[in-house]
């Protein structure tokens, strides 16, 4: 006797989160039912293995069909076929995106593509999280990123507006979305330690500082093709970002920025000596770092360039970290009583996300 | 002309990609009626649509407007080639013909191709403007409602209950015209599903038309079935009760009424009747006295015609009450003519009654209190008919001349082809009826009928309870002769449907009688069964629970007339030995009355199945069961010997579990005040009114198990054995869980208003090795445990909860295929809320017994007043007397009485909390194959929904198999059920039922067929929590009657 058909259809759909989560994390039925069996339902509830099998083979289904839908959420709300009330389908949204730190650490910055997918089964091997689910997370990105890419407004908002993502994890796939699009490297070793987090926060600062969306002139002309996305780098921007060379290259200017950031830090810091020894070291880091922005290359590097130029010498003199939050208060400030220095809203623009990416980039 | 239909197509959205180039669609839409077809301007290049039509006029005739769907196909646009059909939308408009039911159809309808499912949306918007013509009922039966339900439908009270009408129409099958072979499966598919919109339409017009002769204004308990016949055709038909309705207008006006405000007041105003002069039917009803001459069933009356050519092996069977079974019938074929006229003798009886209806049949299963008087038991009769002997001739001319499909020729063919199923149908109701009238009813309630075909061999089957009501609610009016005596007794509440309406000494079937553990007045058998749902009244101890017997029984394979009479000769075993597993089951659960018993036998190739479900309870007023006793047949073998004890023992641990699981605990009555059982009538002398076949020789098939109060199983061979260790096998459901196939539990009355209604589907294939009738028997009994077992596992979230109206239904798809679908709803219950209730009522009764009648009077008003069943004007007297009768009922019992009383009531305690899904953007429809909605009060029937659909793929592995294919098509279909309640402005289904679920496949060619019909109430119901807040704002409003239809009549 064997069943050759089983099946079982509620007018309210029904979801079962554990078998959700197995499903998401691309377990066969089989290994989510020695799973489920594992978890002791089957002593809880007096069902039997069979039981077990048929009750996931058909959420495994239920799914399954569910997953055409979830590929566009706003489908899942408007569809007729199932029936199910606003608080599971955002449940069902929210956790179909959710995606594996392990997982998002290895393809961030890299290019959507069908190359990076062929690289999923090293990822899969590598990480522990099963080929499936890393097919799905790499999906939900490329999906998501195909569908903002092009689009004018908020980043977080369209990802909101087209995902019906919470606000954390709209944010999330901002991050992955902007990385993505301007191949920050992260996978460097050096880089290894930084998390998902400390990565996404960058990208917050920098999609509101750095980006044409950022500026905020759109509104005047809302015709215009400028495009206002939080997507790429303001160009022009970038192209700016050469001024501040001037900094550096100006020996005079460099001794003055460093004479105002001695006299004020002085007995404020643990380091000071180590501070005043690399001051212009430090300096010259940072503001070439900037400089090179023009070229795509070194845009690409720019985490790996501020790791080498600011927080691993930092790090080797053993700064705490509120003397580098001191440090590059009192350095970026500085910058302001520069009476030759023409460029202080560019190194605001510049020195103010930075600030608060270096800062979020230094732990061990 | 007397009707003009408007369609206006809005928009569309999820349109499937239609053109791979650009990845969008260049969709419009046909807008079909009848022969005329509109179109829309191609809106190009989207996937959503916005056609923003101007509206399409369609002048028909009403009787079309009955008949014909609105047909609305969406195609894609193609410049060089054909253009692409996405998909069809039908929507039947009969709602929009009655004057209070859905004035607008409005609303997304998923888009629909038998072959790739749901693609896409529209918005449609559907007005008809209904013209006043004096000759609007001639052909046409606008006006009449439709309820599938099978109770009065809640915002309605009846003034006349008129009886039975049925109907049905035959057609050939699309799918087995000659055309089939050269058109594609979608055309093949399309056509099928339009000829049965089509037969049902005309079905149901064709019914109205029978209640509007009758004077009626509605059907209730309407069950459309149709029967693919295959080769020979396609048959619709469809049965129900014709009522006079009264519309209860505004549920404010009944708060007066209602002393707590707080309760549901659903059915109040049923019993506190504010307008009592013009409702009450009986000698002031101003229908009573016209004289009409009508005939319910007019093929009837050519009974006699002399179809000879079909073969009729009538088994027949009356199930009824007492510890025997009336059984078996003859187990000798009979020839129909002999039947037919043996039957036209018994037509002669004595009761007048039955002789002006020609069938006494109601398919209601809930009544008004005080209609239901007495019932007798399940009478049920089979019959096995061979199919391809009745082809007829006529259908070869049509089929040669015409090229394309079309409906045909009714004229030309009503003569003929109904005629032969009309008799056989006309046939078997006699048969019913002549077992009731031999259990000494008039009636049969609960009636239903329902078939079985495999290749050219067809089982109709039809089954009720024989039962006695009150004329009051009948047409007839009059108190008959016959009746008179029984009118004059007051009955007890809680106990009179119990007592035989037989004479004792007279009885059809030797049964156990004692009196009354009730009223003590009058004698009870000591076993009831019933197809009807509990009386709201009845006096119930403990809880009930789902009682099945299966059974299989390989048969060889036959052709034609060897078949059945194999068939026919098997019939009767299995009927008896689903009896006996019945009662053994009944016995091992300690109880002693079944409710809702549905018994299924179902025809394979090589096997037939029985099925039969019912809900078992503990009637206060019927005596304890007896324990089963085991007796070896080798009493001096040691072993042999503890063997028996050993089971005996098991058998007996078994009953005192349920006992203490259903709450069995009945108040005990010492001997002395029941006094000894009364002795076995020893007079049998048959003073049988009428010397009907069937009720001789339900005499000699004595099926009592026994005279003694125990049951005694014998245990002589291994087929007893496995029989009582399959008794032992039955697990209970998990704890928290109860299961009834009723509209409600006995004992359990905190309903929540969470609800979830399912539909389950399974399909075994037997190995064909070892197929023995034991083998078969315990792969059966598995897959419907296995079955419920994951039921239970599965909605384990809602503990505590009860699955009501749990409907199995069997078929044999294939030679090792046995498909069990099962739909039912779980309702979550408060436990604690119970305990207390039950704690108040039992005080509040104490405290209440001791008063004086007056107020017994009120208490069971507003404690049971809105229990299920409407209680249509029971005048108060009736009551006073009912209740002064019942004093004598001690107080546990009365408890008892309440303690079930009313499901929906209490539901508004936990409806506040009830999550609120408004916000969603799709609004939800609540789906219950219930007439009621816990914690909710239905405001509007909106029409019945009737539809049916197939869903063929010629890619089945692609779709997930069959499992894929099925779960996306039931889901599929619920979808456009509901999408069309919500279009007519409803957000509920009540009495949903899955008719059938036709399931084939062929694996080896990728392939699968499915064809559902499903039915139901549309309904729009409210909260009773927000109902609260309506009804304080208009403390008064007029009853008015908004009768349609029948008064207007000349």
């Amino acid at each position: 006797m064997t069943n050759e058909l089983d099946i079982f259809v509620g007018n309210t759909t029904l979801i079962d989160e554990d078998v959700y989560r197995l499903w998401l994390d691309g377990y066969s039925v089989s290994d989510a039912v020695a799973r489920r069996v594992r978890s002791g339902i089957l002593e809880q509830t007096g069902a039997t293995a069979a039981v077990l099998q048929s009750d996931t083979m058909d959420h495994y289904r239920t799914f399954h069909m569910l997953e055409r839908l979830l590929h566009a959420p706003p489908k899942l709300l408007h569809q007729l076929i199932f029936q199910i009330p606003p608080s599971r389908q955002a449940l069902l949204i929210e956790r179909y995106y959710a995606f594996d730190e392990a997982f998002v650490r290895e393809v961030l910055g890299k290019k959507l593509s069908k190359g990076t997918k062929k690289d999923l089964d090293d990822i899969s091997t590598k990480t522990g999280i099963t080929l499936k689910s890393c097919r799905r997370q790499f999906d939900n990105f490329k999906r998501v990123f195909k569908v903002v890419e092009e689009m004018r407004g908020s980043l977080v908002d369209n990802i909101q507006q087209h995902f019906l993502l919470s606000d954390r994890l709209s944010r999330d796939y901002a991050a992955i979305v902007f990385f993505a699009n301007n191949r920050f490297e992260t996978g460097k070793k050096k880089l290894q330690y930084l998390s998902f987090g400390d990565f996404a926060f960058c990208a917050e600062l920098m999609i509101q500082n750095w980006t044409l969306g950022a500026v905020g002139e759109a509104p005047t002309n809302p015709d215009s093709q400028v495009d206002d996305m939080d997507v790429d780098l303001d160009k022009e921007f970038l192209q700016d970002l050469k001024e501040l060379k001037v900094l550096v290259a100006d020996k005079d200017l460099l001794d003055l920025h460093k004479s105002l950031v001695c006299t004020a830090l002085r007995g404020k810091l643990s380091v000071f000596s180590e501070m005043e020894a690399n001051f212009k070291n430090l300096s010259r880091g940072l503001v070439n770092v900037a400089a090179k922005l023009i070229h795509n290359k070194d845009v690409r590097d720019l985490f790996v360039d501020l790791i080498e130029k600011f927080v691993e010498p930092c790090r080797s003199d053993h700064w705490p970290l509120n003397d580098v939050r001191l440090f590059l208060n009192q350095y970026s400030a500085s910058v302001h009583s520069l009476d030759g220095f023409r460029h202080q809203t560019l190194w605001d623009r510049y020195m103010g996300t930075l600030r608060g990416c270096l800062l979020r980039l230094y732990h061990d | 002309m007397p009707g003009k239909l408007k369609v206006k197509i809005v928009a569309g959205r999820h349109l499937p990609v239609m053109d791979r180039a650009s990845d969008l669609t260049d969709a419009f839409v046909e807008v079909k009626f009848g022969n005329t077809t509109f179109k829309t301007d191609v809106y190009l290049k989207s996937l959503n649509p916005q056609w923003n039509s101007e509206w399409f006029k369609f002048e028909v005739d009403d009787e079309d407007l009955q008949d014909e769907p609105l047909q609305i196909t969406v195609l894609d646009h193609d410049t060089y080639s054909a253009n692409d059909a996405i998909g069809k939308v039908y929507i039947d408009i009969d709602p929009l013909l009655y004057s209070e039911a859905a004035t607008v159809i409005s609303g997304w309808f998923p888009i629909y191709d038998t072959i790739h499912g749901i693609r896409g949306e529209i918005n449609v918007i559907v007005k008809v403007d209904l013209f006043n013509d004096l000759n609007r009922f001639r052909q046409s039966s606008c006006g009449v409602k439709f309820f599938c339900t099978t109770s009065i439908p809640k915002c309605y009270r009846a003034v006349i209950i008129h009886g039975f009408v049925e109907e049905l129409v035959v057609n050939e099958d699309p799918e087995y015209q000659w055309i089939d072979r050269i058109r594609t499966p979608r055309a093949s598919n399309e056509a099928r599903q339009r000829l049965i919109s089509l037969m049902s339409g005309e079905l149901q017009r064709k019914i109205g038309l029978k209640v509007l002769e009758m004077r009626g204004n509605a059907v209730v308990g309407y069950l459309q079935c149709f029967d693919l016949e295959g080769e020979s055709g396609l048959v619709v038909r469809a049965i129900g009760t014709a009522c006079t309705l009264d519309k209860l207008s505004s549920p404010a006006a009944f708060l007066p009424a209602c002393n707590s405000p707080s309760k549901e007041m659903k059915e109040i105003p049923f019993n506190e009747d504010p307008n009592p002069n013009t409702h009450s039917s009986g000698p002031s009803t101003p229908l009573k006295n016209q004289t009409y001459s009508f005939s319910p069933s007019k093929s009837y009356s050519r009974q006699s015609s002399s179809s000879d050519t079909d073969l009729s092996l009538t088994p027949k069977t009356g199930m009824g009450s007492g510890s025997a079974g009336k059984e078996g019938g003859p187990f000798k074929a009979l020839l129909r003519q002999q039947t037919q006229s043996a039957l036209e003798q018994r037509g002669g009886s004595p009761h007048r009654f039955c002789k002006r209806r020609e069938f006494p049949f109601f398919t209601l299963t809930a009544f008004p209190p005080g209609f239901l008087v007495h019932v007798g038991g399940v009478v049920s009769a089979r019959s096995v008919k061979l199919l391809d002997r009745i082809h007829n001739p006529a259908f070869v001319g049509i089929m040669g001349n015409t090229r394309s499909y079309k409906l045909l020729d009714w004229n030309s063919f009503n003569a003929d082809e109904p005629e032969t199923r009309d008799a056989w149908w006309a046939e078997i109701r006699q048969e019913i009826k002549s077992h009731a009238k031999a259990l000494g009813c008039h009636a049969v309630v609960g009636y239903s009928e329902s078939t079985s075909i495999c290749e050219e061999v067809c089982i109709l089957s039809a089954s009720g309870t024989a039962a006695v009501l009150n004329p009051r609610f009948l047409q007839d009016g009059t108190v008959e002769g016959c009746l008179e005596q029984r009118l004059e007794e007051n009955l007890p509440v809680g106990c009179g449907f119990c007592h035989i309406p037989y004479d004792e000494l007279n009885m059809p079937f030797p049964a156990h009688l004692t009196y009354c553990y009730n009223c003590r007045k009058q004698k009870v058998p000591d076993v009831l069964f019933t197809t009807i749902d509990l009386p709201t009244d009845a006096a119930v101890v403990g809880k009930g629970c789902l009682i099945q017997a299966r059974l299989c029984r390989l048969k060889k394979k036959a052709q034609a007339e060897a078949n059945a009479t194999a068939i026919s000769n098997l019939l009767p075993f299995m009927e008896y030995e689903v009896h006996t597993q019945l009662m053994n089951k009944l016995k091992l659960k300690g109880m002693n009355a079944l409710f809702g018993l549905r018994i299924q036998i179902t025809v394979g190739e090589n096997m037939l199945m029985g099925l039969a479900s019912a809900t078992g309870v503990y009637l206060a007023a019927l005596p304890t069961p007896g324990g089963i006793q085991i007796a070896g047949k080798t009493p001096n073998d040691g072993s042999y010997e503890q063997h028996i004890s050993h089971m005996q023992k098991k058998i007996n641990d078994t009953i005192a579990k349920n006992k203490e699981l259903y709450e069995i605990n009945p108040p005990e009555i010492s001997e002395e005040v029941i006094g000894s059982p009364i002795p076995e009538p020893r007079q049998r002398s048959r003073l049988l009114r009428s010397q009907s076949e069937s009720s001789d020789e339900v005499i000699e098939l004595d099926l009592s198990h026994g005279k003694k109060d125990a049951f005694v199983l014998e245990i002589d061979d291994t087929d007893a054995m496995e029989d009582v260790h399959s008794l032992l096998t039955d697990v209970p459901p998990p704890s928290g869980f109860y299961s009834c196939n009723t509209e409600i539990m006995p004992g359990i009355n905190n309903w929540t208003s969470e609800i979830q209604m399912f539909t389950s589907v399974r399909v075994i294939r037997l190995s064909s090795l070892n197929l023995t009738n034991q083998a078969l028997n315990k792969n059966f009994n598995d897959l419907c445990e296995n079955l419920l077992k994951s039921l239970y596992f599965k909605l384990r979230s809602m503990i505590p909860c009860c699955l009501c109206h749990v409907n199995f239904t069997v078929s044999l798809p294939e030679d090792e295929l046995i498909q069990v679908t099962v739909t039912a709803v779980a309702i979550t219950f408060d436990k604690n809320q119970a305990l207390q209730t039950i704690k108040t009522h039992v005080e509040k009764s104490l405290q209440r017994a001791s008063t004086d009648n007056e107020e017994l009077l009120q208490f069971p008003l507003e404690l049971c007043s809105d229990s299920l069943p409407p209680h249509p004007f029971p005048p108060a007297k009736e009551h006073l007397e009912s209740a002064s009768s019942n004093s004598g009922i001690p107080a546990a019992q009365r408890a008892v009485t309440v303690e079930k009383a009313s499901p929906v009531a209490e539901g508004n305690f936990r409806n506040r909390s009830a999550p609120p899904c408004a916000n969603s953007t799709v609004g939800v429809v609540k789906m219950t194959p219930l007439s009621f909605i816990p914690g909710a009060k239905i405001t509007k029937y909106l029409g019945i929904i009737n539809m049916f659909f197939i869903r063929e793929t010629t890619s089945l592995r692609e779709e997930g198999g069959v499992s894929g294919f099925l779960h996306a098509f039931i889901a599929e279909v619920f979808a456009m059920v509901r999408a069309h309640v919500a279009a007519l402005g409803g957000n509920a289904v009540v009495s949903y039922i899955m008719k059938q679920c036709v399931f084939m496949e062929n694996p080896n060619k990728n392939q699968a067929q499915c064809l559902i019909n499903v039915s139901g109430d549309a309904v729009v119901f409210v909260r009773e929590s927000d109902l609260e807040v309506i009804s304080t704002q208009q403390p008064t409003a007029n009853c008015q009657p908004l009768c349609t239809g029948g008064e207007v009549t000349t």
